[in-house]
């Protein structure tokens, strides 16, 4: 890059900045959610600059999703137990732009509340037609949809009678390594949420909204399948040049 | 050092909170992919293998964390549009791996280029890291730097702004086959993670 006599820069790398979103954030340490106990850092975080390498991000396309990826009831032989469910929405920006051809992986419980992972000790019964995993790419619009059938609650050891509310599993990647999110999708009106420490984490009661699907009655396929709404909301960026150097502090 | 903005709109939307991984990422077919942590092949010239353990603060290794890393190629590219300066590789540059029983990981790549900042400074060569685990209500961030990039590492203005005493748990370390680079979670020799 070249500079100027002053010592300056005289190219101009312009970069998106992706707006900050602290405060829509769990902390790292929830007491409540005890395994955060050993897994919180203790000193305070550096800031990182966004540079080229966080506002650039893995683009990983079609070639890792299969024909049946975005259907979970279509992976086997056989159909899976449960109440089977649309799930669809749009992948946004925080400036409300969608975010298109990004790739969306979800996870999940059957219906009785077992995931087919070893570690998984619910006594609850296995679905041989059930995976419980699917993956699909956001479309011009952002959006996504999965068919799949409806999670059950499982309980989990971190307090007495503890339940996870029923929840779906989101990866995504955004088109920047600063959007890369992993969040939680719940059902509307579930009993569980007060005694969720997971759930609870996330403290303004605003955002915590945004984790709650919507029924959505417009998706639904008559005499076939109930739907609910997700939209996913990633951070949002704006291309600033560099402009005012002179008036940039860097201290 | 951040490279504010000097006028933005207000965002509209309130971003989606981050949760958990959770235990169960890594069912059949999860988020781990077979070929997650070769982000080139092993014949490819100058491919090393990185390798490391996820540790907690108890000093257990931590067998349900995924690692993701992003870096430019050998070149200091990036396959990607919003690179100003073009876009001349396919080099993937991601990579995915879960920890196992011991809380290690690998993957093999290779050393990514410097890279200029907006501010006219050269950032030393890096990888960027993400850590998801049960028990981690959102990713943690990390980078590492290669032990024998003694000029460049000087210069860097993220390691620069570290104090020394921790600087060196952003180095990787030599060793047979490439590299290490243990993540400590908590503890004297805690890792450096960032917000950004
Ligand atoms: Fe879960």
């Amino acid at each position: 890059m070249a500079t100027d006599t002053n010592g300056k820069h005289t190219d101009d790398l312009v970069l998106p900045t992706y707006a900050r979103d602290d405060t829509s954030h769990p902390a790292l340490h929830t007491p409540e959610y005890r395994s955060t106990a050993l897994r919180n850092p203790q000193r305070p975080l550096h800031l990182l600059p966004q540079n080229l390498t966080e506002v650039t991000g893995p683009l990983l396309g079609h070639e890792r999703v299969g024909e049946h990826d975005h259907d979970l009831t279509v992976q086997h032989e056989g159909e899976p137990l449960g109440e089977r469910i649309v799930v669809s929405g749009r992948v946004l920006d925080s400036d409300g732009r969608p975010v298109p051809d990004t790739l969306v992986e979800v996870w999940q419980a059957n219906a009785a509340g077992r995931y087919r992972h070893s570690g998984d000790r619910h006594p609850a019964p296995l679905d041989p037609n059930f995976s419980g995993v699917g993956r699909c790419m956001t479309d011009e619009q952002g959006r996504y949809r999965f068919v799949t059938i409806k999670p059950g609650a499982y309980p989990w050891r971190n307090h007495d009678n503890a339940w996870r509310p029923a929840h779906i599993h989101f990866s995504l990647f955004g088109r920047a390594f600063t959007q890369r999110l992993i969040t939680q999708m719940y059902f509307p009106g579930d009993p569980l949420f007060f005694q969720d420490p997971i759930f609870q984490s996330v403290r303004d009661p605003k955002a915590r909204e945004r984790m709650i699907c919507r029924f959505d009655l417009d998706s639904t396929i008559p005499e076939w399948a109930l739907a609910y709404h997700f939209d996913i909301v990633l951070r949002g960026s704006r291309a600033t040049p560099f402009e005012n150097e002179d008036d940039d502090d860097d201290d | 050092m951040t490279n504010s903005p000097r006028a933005r709109s207000q965002p509209t939307l309130g971003t989606t909170p981050s949760q958990t991984v959770g235990p169960f990422f890594a069912l059949p077919e999860g988020l781990p992919w077979p070929d997650g942590p070769e982000l080139v092949t092993e014949d490819t010239p100058h491919a090393f293998v990185l390798r490391g353990q996820l540790v907690d603060g108890a000093g257990d290794p931590v067998p349900d964390g995924l690692i993701e890393i992003w870096q430019a190629d050998e070149r200091g590219r990036f396959a990607h549009p919003d690179d100003p300066r073009g876009t001349t590789t396919s080099f993937r540059g991601f990579g995915r791996c879960a920890t196992d029983q011991q809380g290690r990981f690998w993957f093999r790549t290779v050393r990514p280029g410097g890279l200029p900042t907006p501010r006219g400074e050269w950032e030393a060569p890096h990888i960027d890291v993400t850590v998801l685990a049960r028990g981690m209500l959102n990713r943690l961030v990390t980078r590492i730097y290669f032990p024998d990039e003694t000029r460049a590492n000087a210069a860097d203005p993220v390691l620069e702004a570290v104090e020394e005493r921790r600087r060196k748990t952003l180095l990787a370390e030599h060793d047979d086959t490439g590299f290490r680079f243990d993540i400590r979670l908590q503890g004297d020799d805690e890792t450096v993670f960032f917000v950004l």
